[in-house]
């Protein structure tokens, strides 16, 4: 559908009412992973490996299992055998099998009466290491004689000769890369590097699970996708998926780090062990951050050809990732996402996903996308600034427009990355003027957005207020924009409807919250659910006024003729037609399920101003602006949130976080006082301009906002760095000491 | 480890548990009296979602032991809505979008009263100050201080 033909004007859409579940968030009511307590409940304590690398030669754990009230111990052993692929992954991380892979890695779990007594359980099982060689830099980890970590981990796409922790090899491209840098005036090549960072959610992974001797179980758990924990659940534990239900609690917050397993199979593996008694396993920060989430650390080759007029002629990258101790760093992404705000002709990406002894890495806010967006757009300021143009006029220029084939192959559909960069341009922050020691850098960024499975069901209820039950767990809003979308369809209030995100057992497979689609996938299923029960209602008052169903429409919440020539009758409301569903053919609902197509690519640019003190290199963030393309913001305030929200862990990971290991592998920084994310005096106010074009492949233009906005951060932030202090950091983060360094060489 | 029996004021009501002596007052709060509004994000004190008032003063619960609230008064943010009525922050953070996955509200609402009470016109820069101690990591802490701001005001206007 072109998008002037979509609908413009709307009742609900646009609004910004009270979020549904506002009341139990402000008044210590809502339910989160920790929440819950179940009758006859133990509590489960893990036993982590204190080194990065190490055979496991022996557990013995006769110590802990002679302690009052202990329940059950599980190593490895409990577990089944013969996984493959990422199952085995799967099952290798939640529990080690002959090795100790990174420092946290789980290596045995107890169950006991009380959280202290399972805690001195754990620390009485004695675990027999010998310590092997480790390896945590990604650089250091490509090295042809770096320890190796999984002989045979490698998946066909490696050629011969790899070194040995390259695992997934990536070369793709177009055009002809020679020709395209003989054709520019400037050629410059780059390295970067960026560390891994943790989503940093603030609520710390928690469930309870039990599981009987019959295989059946059920599962509380904090998690983005509760298909994900039973899927994967079900498969470390060689359990049959319908057996399992999993009911997500609220989510206190997930970026990404909750759409996998860590934790949850061993509640259930102790609970079986236990004779089917609840288990609860609440992590603690430390546990968090030394054994769940990262993102990948990056180190990348960036290679550009420009024209003197700004016109990029060509553009090379060769990312080097790795994502812990077994495959799946998003390297793919970043290579995808590198150059996809700009129309280039020659394009040339190499990628290497490489083993190290640090954590699995999981999902972090459009993985991948931060990490090339910092190499690609801080050489694109480097070459604007030594041709002298201006890095506003050259993204334009640049700029990638409806139709265009991607850097990553695609063929863009309607996308908003001129009117976006546009807005920017327009903005009244970049008129401020700046004083000394400050600097104004500006970024573009994207992230692809998502569809997936999705299942949705709307019930119509006796009084004509509607139930909708979706299966994407709420971690910024979704509730009410959900709500917005299907009141608005339906034509009643707001208040009339009541969004539940429902248990495994209620719905078909979902996927998690992930891929900033919760509201373009369960908003667009709920839309066609409700168009499907307006149908049936239409059909009850066709045959109530012996009338052909086609000859009825709906209009403002109610049935009527649709035309003089239908028949005179009044306008049958949702609220009569509701309360007499039981007399007219039964209950009325509307139920979609799909993957939904249609989901439109997000576009977003930053513009910061900071300043940087000269003795101590300490950055200040003075103002910060996100302007992106929503495609249509059902619930503007949410929209803003996502912006500002993506900004500031963007701006964390450009000048503070990351993970810091010693010598000895271990990670040195593994509470909030030494991984140091932002606190509300590190930030100013985040200005915030929402742009819609809209998305032809949703009933309201909906496009996916969640995860561009951590990604222009890291090169604005960079490009401000520069223009205020005239030096180029290209590692992350952008400490007051490297600042420093930085500035003392340049003189 | 013997456990220990403590009377104490929780919201004004008088509740007793028992207490393992190395559990904090936040364990307690959550484990033996059934409030588990307030949130452990670390246990070490760095992110504040575990604010209390003991005896009027804001602490992290997760740095007091259950113990130490013998004899005192606690309040929680189970007890900011009074008679059936929000507290105004707590209805300024919900009309200002103040929240996402509201995992810090708790923490950051009873910090905020805390603040309100000691400041009743805070400056921005105050507010982010107060609390630097309350981490979010949803919102960027943007409409946060806004709601702050016009809760201020709001409390100002009805004094």
């Amino acid at each position: 559908m072109p998008k002037d033909e979509l609908k413009a004007e709307f009742r609900l859409v646009g609004t910004r009412p009270n979020r549904p579940d506002g009341l139990d968030k402000v008044t210590g009511r809502a339910r989160y992973g920790a929440d819950a307590t179940l009758p006859g409940m133990l509590w489960g304590a893990v036993v982590r490996s204190p080194h990065a690398h190490a055979k496991i030669v022996k557990i013995d754990a006769s110590k802990a299992l002679a302690l009052d009230g202990v329940k059950a111990v599980v190593t490895r052993a409990d577990l089944p055998t013969g996984l493959t692929g990422e199952d085995w992954n799967l099952q290798e991380n939640t529990l080690a099998g002959e090795k100790a892979l990174y420092d946290g890695h789980a290596v045995a779990a107890v169950a006991a009466t009380s959280r202290l007594l399972a805690e001195e359980a754990a620390r009485l099982v004695e675990v027999t290491y010998e310590v092997l060689p480790h390896v945590i830099d990604v650089d250091d980890a490509i090295r042809p004689d770096a320890p190796v970590i999984r002989e045979g981990a490698a998946d066909a796409s490696v050629p011969p000769g790899m070194p040995p922790n390259v695992v997934r090899y990536l070369d793709f491209g177009r055009g002809d890369i020679d020709a395209g840098f003989a054709a520019a005036d400037l050629v410059r090549e780059q390295t970067y590097k960026t560390e891994a960072t943790h989503q940093g959610y603030i609520e710390p992974h928690a469930c309870v699970g039990q599981l009987g001797a019959d295989g059946k179980g059920e599962m509380w758990v904090c998690t983005q996708g509760q298909w994900y924990i039973r899927k994967m659940c079900s498969a470390v534990l060689g359990l049959e998926a319908a057996q399992l239900r999993v009911t997500p609690s609220e989510i206190g917050g997930g970026f990404g780090g909750k759409t996998t397993i860590f934790m949850e199979p061993l509640s259930l593996a102790l609970s079986r062990k236990a004779g089917g008694r609840p288990v609860k396993i609440v992590m603690s920060r430390s546990e968090v951050l030394r054994a769940t989430g990262p993102t990948a650390s990056a180190s990348m080759d960036v290679k550009i050809g420009m024209k003197k007029d700004g016109t990029i002629t060509a553009g090379r990258a060769e990312f080097r990732m790795q994502g812990g101790a077994f495959p799946g760093s998003p390297v793919a992404e970043g290579l995808y996402c590198a150059f996809a705000p700009y129309a280039i002709p020659a394009l040339q990406h190499i990628g290497y996903d490489v083993l190290a002894n640090r954590p699995k890495c999981a999902a972090y806010r459009a993985p991948g996308s931060p990490m090339g967006a910092f190499a690609v757009e801080s050489l694109i300021d480097e070459m604007c600034r030594e041709l002298g143009l201006d890095p506003m006029a050259v993204r334009l220029k640049n700029a990638v427009r409806e139709g265009d084939t991607a850097s990553y192959g695609a063929t863009f559909g309607s996308i908003g990355l001129i009117e976006t960069l546009e807005a920017t341009a327009a903005h009244p922050n970049l008129a401020v003027p700046l004083g000394p020691n400050q600097g104004r850098g500006i970024a573009s960024g994207f992230w692809f957005n998502h569809a997936g499975e999705t299942s949705v069901t709307l019930a119509i209820g006796e009084d004509g207020t509607a139930t909708v039950s979706v299966g994407t767990p709420d971690i910024g809003g979704s509730r009410a924009s959900i709500a917005l979308m299907t009141a608005e369809t339906l034509g009643i209030r707001y208040e009339d409807v009541r969004v539940n995100i429902v248990e495994t057992g209620a719905l078909g497979v979902n996927e998690p919250t992930h891929g900033s689609r919760a509201t373009f996938a369960s908003g667009k299923a709920a839309v066609i659910a409700a168009e499907a029960a307006i149908r049936e209602m239409c059909n009850r008052a066709a045959a109530e006024w012996g009338i052909e169903p086609e000859a009825v429409e709906w209009v403002q919440g109610a049935a009527q003729p649709a035309g003089p020539n239908a028949g005179k009758f009044p306008p049958m409301s949702i609220a009569e037609i509701a309360s007499k569903m039981g007399g007219t053919g039964g209950p009325i609902s509307g139920h979609h399920e799909s993957v939904p197509d249609g989901f439109g690519a997000s576009f977003g640019a930053h513009v910061v101003d900071v300043e940087v003190d000269p003795e101590t290199g300490r950055t200040t963030v003075l103002r910060y602006l996100v302007v992106q393309d929503a495609g249509r913001a059902i619930h503007p305030a949410y929209v803003e949130g996502q912006y500002q929200g993506g900004a500031a862990q963007g701006i964390g990971w450009a000048l503070n976080e990351e993970y810091i290991y010693g010598k000895d592998g271990r990670l040195q920084n593994t509470v909030f006082l030494d991984y140091r994310i932002p606190v509300a005096s590190d930030l100013p106010p985040i200005d915030t301009v929402i742009v819609e074009v809209p998305n032809p492949g949703h009933p309201y233009g909906v496009r996916g906002v969640g995860e561009t906005g951590i990604t222009p951060p890291l090169p604005a932030i960079a490009n401000a760095i520069h223009a205020a202090t005239g030096v180029r950091l290209r590692h992350l983060p952008m400490t007051p000491p490297k600042i420093l360094a930085a500035m003392k060489t340049k003189g | 480890m013997s456990r220990i029996h403590v009377t104490t004021t929780v919201n004004g009501d008088t509740v007793e548990f028992l207490a393992d002596p190395r559990e904090t007052l936040l364990d307690c709060l959550r484990d033996h009296v059934g409030l588990t509004g307030s949130k452990e994000g670390c246990g070490t004190g760095d992110c504040g979602a575990c604010s209390v008032r003991l005896d009027g003063t804001l602490v992290c619960s997760c740095l007091v032991l259950g113990v130490e609230a013998q004899g005192r008064t606690v309040e929680t943010i189970e007890g900011m809505a009074t008679g059936g009525e929000l507290h105004p922050l707590q209805r300024k953070f919900i009309e200002h979008a103040a929240l996402q996955c509201g995992f810090c509200t708790p923490g950051i609402l009873v910090a905020a009263k805390a603040l309100l009470e000691k400041n009743a016109n805070p400056t921005d820069t105050e507010i982010r100050y107060w609390l630097a101690g309350n981490l979010c990591r949803c919102t960027g802490y943007d409409k946060i201080i806004r709601a702050v701001q016009d809760a201020a005001a709001e409390m100002r206007g009805a004094a």
